[in-house]
């Protein structure tokens, strides 16, 4: 098993932003390292400047799921750099670094930092995130992504993965784009924007006013999305949204994905992770399934 | 330390107390809490179990008491105290004796020791009894409770702790008032005590102005919305002095002097 190069010992690594390794390992202690739950790690995303994140409230339950506006909390690149780095490098898995830029030149600066790393093993760049007033920005349109990775892919040797918004109007021509650019796999389906109403004063439930859906309740979509970028790009693709199964992950992977992440669930249960690759493992033991993309590298 | 990941937790017993319910489980593979510290609490069955079905997320509940150290091994017993505010809750309190929890902990910061010489002062209300009755069984059946509640029904979770004293919104119990005008005479007594809280986002607040105006070392347990309770969703930020900390890694008990208000958005809804 393997994704751009980088050897992975089953298909199923985390959601960015889903699980905080460091803070998991306090509350869990070295089982967590015995034990991990994904095949590599997805670090939250840095951005240059730290970041407090949304006013709360920050999360609303819904029916199968639930709506987030964290805002992206950080401690910008040089804490993650001076604080972070050396204990995610720690995990007995590779380490998969989100960035995010409110302009193509901070994303530069923050893929060229990350360049020099060895702890690093690839990049993903978020040009998804709904909960922030820019976030749209770089991953609406093909021709805004396009642009980043022109500037960006001669910066780095590393793999760089496009984390892929649903909030665009055709996700697959994006993803087209991204692939053309120099792009060495997308990751779908990020959050879908929603929002919630206080049922006692009637105004926006958030912090943020608007927020992500995540959970099953996205899992239909997130099907579609990645079967429709499936058809439209050879490079790899991490699929992702309302897995809580085996059965789910095996799901995106017919549908196209040559990994799956694990987001909400992990909320549920800090092992869920483990149990979904435990259970997508007897179910392709037992359906002799060929994955599109399964051996393909970058 | 709490096991990595989500265990089964059977339900030993389930018993009423006015508006509350306590569920009593037996945890084997768990380690015993400290007070203060919280779990995650589902359902086995019937919670997020089919697509579209609230409650999905666990909830974060304080434990109210361990009888491990009482020489039951292995692992320990716990006690949550559940009122049925939405479906969370509700599901919850629908346990019977025999059905399965899931549950992830202990997790989070509890309390500190007040320190040789000086003496604890419990004070809360409603489920905020939680913490402060196991606190009371590490601290002494002597420990001061004194315990606010809306009426005489919920008033009977008084009887969760010892010999604690209580006022009631309604004046149906005790005191006829807010627990804080207890405390202000208390802390009129003796103004070298500390301070442990749990209640309602109002109450807590009004603790927190009082004992920070009294220059009173107060620690408040507080309650906020989390999806995970291990640090992952960041979610459940409370607003401090030194900016936003996360709840369930940093607290759930934060000293009253490191925050401007106690009141949490979302917090009690």
């Amino acid at each position: 098993m393997e994704l751009c190069g980088i050897a992975l010992a089953h298909p199923v690594i985390n959601a960015s932003g889903t699980f905080d390794a460091i803070a998991a390992r306090k509350a869990f202690g070295d089982a967590l390292l015995e034990r991990f739950p994904f095949a590599a790690f997805v670090s939250k995303t840095v951005t240059l400047a730290p970041r407090e994140g949304n006013p709360p409230p920050r999360l609303w339950e819904l029916a199968g799921g639930m709506i987030n506006s964290i805002g992206l909390p950080n401690k910008g690149l040089a804490g993650y750099l001076r604080l972070d780095l050396p204990q995610l490098a720690e995990l007995p898995v590779p380490l998969i670094v989100n960035v995010m830029g409110f302009t193509r030149e901070e994303v530069g600066r923050l893929v060229d930092a990350f360049t020099e790393r060895e702890e690093v093993a690839a990049l993903e760049l978020n040009v998804s995130c709904p909960n922030v007033e820019t976030g749209l920005m770089m991953g609406a349109v093909p021709e805004e992504v396009c642009a980043l990775l022109d500037h960006v892919r001669p910066l780095t040797g590393k793999p760089l993965i496009v984390k892929l918004t649903p909030n665009a109007t055709d996700v697959a021509a994006v993803a087209r784009a991204a692939e053309e650019s120099g792009a060495d796999a997308v990751s779908l389906i990020n959050t879908i924007r929603g929002m919630a109403l206080d049922p006692r004063s009637g105004e926006p439930w958030l912090g943020g006013i608007t927020g992500g859906v995540s959970g099953p309740a996205v899992r239909a979509a997130a099907l579609a999305q990645v079967y429709a970028v499936a058809n439209a790009v050879k490079i790899p693709i991490v699929g992702m949204g309302g897995v809580q199964r085996g059965q789910d992950a095996l799901d995106l992977l017919r549908a196209g994905a040559t990994l799956v992440a694990v987001g909400t669930e992990s909320f549920r249960d800090a092992a869920a992770g483990a149990r979904v690759a435990g259970e997508l493992a007897g179910l392709a033991a037992n359906c002799d399934v060929s994955y599109r993309h399964q051996v393909q590298s970058c | 330390m709490a096991p990595f990941g989500r265990r089964a937790a059977r339900v030993l017993e389930r018993t009423e107390h006015g508006a509350y319910v306590v569920l009593r489980c037996a945890d084997p593979d768990g380690p015993v809490p400290s007070a203060g510290q919280f779990y995650m609490l589902s359902a086995a069955e019937r919670w997020g179990g089919g697509d579209g079905e609230r409650p999905f997320l666990p909830r974060a509940f304080s434990v109210m008491r361990t009888s491990a150290g009482a020489g039951r091994t292995p692992g320990a017993e716990l006690e949550f105290v559940l009122e049925d505010v939405g479906p969370g809750t509700r599901r919850l309190c629908e346990l019977e004796a025999g059905e399965e929890l899931l549950l992830t902990g202990p997790l989070g910061i509890g309390f500190t020791a007040p320190g040789a010489g000086r003496r604890a002062l419990l004070v809360g209300g409603g489920v905020g009894i939680a913490p402060l009755a196991i606190w009371q069984d590490e601290l002494g059946a002597r420990t001061r409770v004194l315990l606010g509640f809306r009426d005489a029904e919920h008033a009977e979770g008084a009887a969760l702790l010892s010999g604690a004293v209580v006022a009631t919104d309604d004046g149906s119990v005790g005191h006829h008032g807010l627990v804080t005008e207890l405390l202000e005479a208390e802390l009129d007594a003796d103004a070298g005590a500390v301070v442990y809280a749990c209640g309602p986002p109002a109450m807590l607040e009004a603790v927190r102005a009082l004992c920070t105006e009294r220059s009173v070392d107060a620690q408040l347990a507080l309650e906020s919305g989390m999806a995970c309770g291990f640090g992952a969703c960041f979610g459940c930020v409370v607003p401090t002095r030194a900016g936003f900390v996360r709840l369930c890694v940093d607290g759930p008990v934060l000293d009253a002097a490191a925050l401007e208000t106690a009141i949490v958005a979302g917090a009690g809804h």
